[in-house]
């Protein structure tokens, strides 16, 4: 076992259940508290938005009464899916266990700190015990790049950060696959490191990645290899992001949903939006989300980026990540939507079990899509 | 022709149930209705099967930290799959199939194309890290 320092875990009703909700209250009865610091992932409810959403009462108070379990046990309900921008940013060599793969992997890649994804269950009880098993990506030799990648493509949005990591995750699936980026031509933001991150957690689940001269265990491609041959050397290029774009079928042309969300936003990213839409208007008859952190939405309401959203007639939800919205299939039913357009790729992948079709674009792109009601 | 398959890792009790082959991987967020035990994400290679009681193989785990409680849910909802035999996986999947008490395996020589097929019957055998087709 190793000891860890900080927690990160995952608990809502939309993916515990009745079951976890009835283990969550067993814990808390007999008295389970935490022996280290713990936060919670975005949850699936939105209390201010919950009677729009249409989502149902019985499943809202389990939701409060579950929270009110994980604070009985001194976990702080944080609801974010981004605490690495905004709550805690553990340093090299930090042994945590995390909860959502995107933290995971912007954890092991970007701060080099060391964790592996930890199911909701198991890194509840690493924060309980301090303590977590002492295998995969806390071990210095699983955090040895395996492949490398050169990025020869401008990347000039988030969304052709995603695609990145679509094109390198689909084509390997397996958490111990660690890519070594190389040879990208200026150096990438928070927030691009954050969509290819959780992109190659999504399609690839993988835990890691190396960015040479960018991540901490990454000065050269060779230390970040472990000074072993890549088993592979690809490259991505300009035309390799605009076929990912080519690539999502259109479906019915329903352009009614357009979703900023999976992550949820970082304060730049609502900077941004709030930029793009001012002066426009979505669509009537469609609908656009936007998910943040509450934290992230107070200051966006400071600095007037909220307002811009909202005169534009955005959704902003909050604490929540849309995918995981309780009772989003009978949503996505009530409003007809057969299609979803969003700049992340990560909730282009997840989001399928609910029978979406969905269209992965740019944030010019999506947020032209949500005004004009053209889907192109 | 070969009826075994030896598997790397394994963990739960002997099982015996119907195969379910796929040849894409699984996720219990990305592909399945979680109330119905169906696979429902468009153009999965098993959109609109059933895993409820199946002994699933699937070639690769996706994402995800959701089958940590997911397994737990659908275990308690009866709609559980009566093992899960991956090819490569994560620790999420295995992590979710301990806390269900669903047993699970990784890794597989030969690979199970050329052993079974949807429909036949087959037992796990953790223990032994034998999957045989009946």
């Amino acid at each position: 076992m190793v000891s860890v320092t900080n927690v990160h875990m995952m608990g809502d009703i939309e993916v515990m259940g009745d079951a976890g909700l009835d283990y969550l209250r067993g814990q808390a009865r007999i008295g389970a508290r935490c022996a280290v610091p713990a936060t919670t992932n975005a949850r699936c409810i939105d209390f201010a938005h919950c009677d729009r959403l249409g989502q149902d009462p019985a499943e809202v108070a389990k939701e409060r009464e579950l929270i009110q379990c994980l604070r009985r046990m001194d976990v702080v309900t944080t609801d974010t899916c981004i605490n690495y921008q905004t709550v805690y940013q553990p340093h090299l060599g930090e042994h945590v266990a995390w909860g959502d793969t995107g933290t995971v992997i912007y954890a092991n890649s970007v701060f080099g700190a060391r964790s592996n994804f930890e199911s909701g269950p198991a890194a509840l009880a690493a924060a309980i015990t301090g303590r977590t098993p002492d295998y995969g990506f806390h071990l210095a030799e699983n955090r040895r790049g395996s492949f490398t990648v050169q990025l020869n493509a401008k990347l000039d949005d988030l969304a052709d950060w995603g695609a990145v990591g679509k094109l390198v995750g689909e084509a390997h699936q397996d958490y111990f696959a660690v890519p070594v980026f190389h040879d990208y031509q200026r150096t990438p933001t928070a927030d691009e490191l954050k969509h290819l991150g959780a992109a190659l957690a999504s399609y690839g689940s993988m835990g890691m990645f190396h960015f040479v001269g960018v991540t901490p265990e990454a000065p050269s491609v060779e230390v970040a290899l472990g000074n072993r041959q890549p088993r592979e050397r690809i490259v991505v290029s300009d035309g390799d992001i605009q076929r990912v774009y080519a690539g999502y079928s259109l479906g019915d042309g329903d352009p009614r949903l357009v979703v900023f969300s999976g992550p949820q936003q970082s304060l730049f990213e609502m900077k941004r939006l709030a930029a793009l839409f001012e002066g426009k208007e979505v669509k009537p008859g469609s609908s656009c989300f936007v998910t943040t952190n509450g934290a992230v939405l107070a200051q966006s309401r400071a600095l007037g980026y909220a307002k811009s959203l909202e005169d534009a007639g955005v959704v902003i939800l909050e604490g929540v990540c849309f995918y995981i919205l309780q009772n989003l299939s009978p949503m996505r039913q009530a409003n007809r939507w057969t299609n979803m357009v969003s700049n992340s790729a990560k909730i282009v992948n997840i989001i399928g079990a609910h029978r979406f079709n969905t269209i992965l674009r740019r944030t010019a792109d999506c947020v032209d899509i949500a005004c004009s009601g053209r889907l192109k | 022709m070969q009826r075994t398959i030896e598997v790397t890792q394994a963990f739960g009790p002997v099982v015996e149930g119907e195969a379910l082959v796929s040849e894409e991987g699984f996720s219990p967020r990305y592909d399945l209705d979680r109330w119905s035990g169906l696979i429902t994400k468009p153009g999965h290679k098993l959109e609109g099967r059933s895993i409820v009681d199946k002994i699933c193989f699937f070639p690769t785990a996706k994402g995800g930290i959701a089958a940590g409680w997911a397994f737990y849910d659908i275990k308690w909802k009866k709609i559980a799959p009566k093992a899960f035999i991956f090819g490569v996986t994560n620790p999420v999947m295995v992590q979710g199939a301990v806390f269900a008490g669903i047993p699970i395996t990784a890794g597989w020589t030969p690979h199970p194309r050329e052993v079974v097929k949807t429909g036949d019957w087959v037992r796990v055998d953790p223990a032994r890290r034998l999957i045989e087709v009946l």
